[in-house]
């Protein structure tokens, strides 16, 4: 039996959940989110986190995860 | 004729700027895109779907145009510096359109913090074009704290009011050290054209192209409007009487 991730609660996009992430690549995998996809940008408890230490980047719980991309705009 | 824009070092061949929120399609958006010359387009950056994402906007934009995020929305100058930080590392780019919104029904500038905000980008080492008041002081403070270029609205966003103070973006044109920037209330293209023979070194043009029945022939328009006005302001209006003079020579006139 594989061992589970902790679960653990975030606010991501201002959204109250709680998942098995340690990482910040794990969780963004979780979110069904291509690593790859260009023009992302993620910032967690206001501070923005490259994209070359997203893999690293630990979670607490509490964290607050913005997940962006360019949209439309004046 | 060239007359070239030239704002933090770069130089831009087209005085339009374009955003590229609320045309009917996508495909609209890059037909007007093309129509109108613009070299440089804004883009917002919001929060992704965490229901998935389609192919972005900004696959069909890049290497075609210059991409400027903005804050739009911000009313914290917290909010507005981490956006322009997640647009920093999204597209790779230091230049920000820096809007801090200080009122949610006229979306007027909060001129306090907006000064506030552009100083700490600049010192991030941002290239910040803040979206701001027709106001020569808040200008100047926002040249001081080296704001690359100052983005006076002409009337409220998206109103198509036109430019409801003359005088006042053309004292902002008259004393502002750094480029001006037209940026909001255009309605049509004779907008455009004021804006540039007032003293604007460029026009930020969205709503009043993506709204209108025919969004591509209004991007023509804009272009024609800027062009016009920029011509205008180089060649130097006459000045104005307040009595007739008559055009034609008065020697030799035939009389009965």
């Amino acid at each position: 039996m594989t061992e589970r991730a902790t679960m653990i609660r975030l606010r991501i996009n201002g959204v109250e959940d709680e998942v098995g992430a340690s990482t910040l690549a794990e969780l963004l995998k979780h979110q069904g989110i291509d690593l790859q996809a260009r023009f992302l940008a993620v910032a967690v408890n206001g501070a923005v986190i490259r994209r070359a230490d997203w893999l690293a980047h630990p979670l607490s719980p509490g964290d607050e995860v913005e997940i962006v991309r360019p949209l439309q705009g004046g | 004729m060239t007359d070239p824009l030239t704002i933090a070092g770069t130089t831009l061949a087209s005085r339009l700027f374009v955003g590229t929120a609320g045309y009917p399609n996508q495909q609209m958006l890059l037909d007007c895109l093309e129509t109108s010359g613009t070299e440089l387009v804004t883009v917002s950056i919001r929060r992704i779907s965490l229901e998935g994402y389609a192919e972005s906007l900004v696959d069909l934009l890049e290497g075609r145009y210059r991409l400027l995020p903005n804050t739009a929305g911000c009313v914290t100058a917290r909010d507005a510096i981490l956006t322009a930080e997640l647009a920093r590392e999204a597209l790779q780019t230091d230049w920000v359109k820096l809007e801090l919104i200080g009122d949610r029904e006229t979306l007027y500038p909060d001129v306090e913090q907006l000064v506030h905000a552009a100083d700490q980008l600049v010192r991030s080492g941002f290239t910040v074009l803040p979206y701001c008041n027709e106001d020569p002081v808040a200008c100047q403070k926002l040249a001081d704290v080296g704001c690359a270029a100052v983005m006076p609205l002409g009337s409220l966003i998206g109103s198509g009011g036109g430019i409801a103070n003359p005088a006042a973006i053309e004292l902002v044109c008259s004393r502002s050290p750094v480029p001006v920037v037209l940026d909001a209330g255009i309605g049509t293209a004779s907008d455009a054209a004021l804006a540039m023979e007032l003293g604007c070194d460029a026009v930020l043009v969205n709503t009043a192209i993506a709204k209108s029945h025919d969004p591509q022939r209004m991007a023509a328009a804009m272009r024609a409007g800027v062009e016009a006005g920029r011509l205008a302001r180089l060649a130097g209006r006459i000045p104005k009487r307040r009595f007739a003079e008559p055009s034609s020579p008065q020697l030799g006139l035939v009389s009965t």
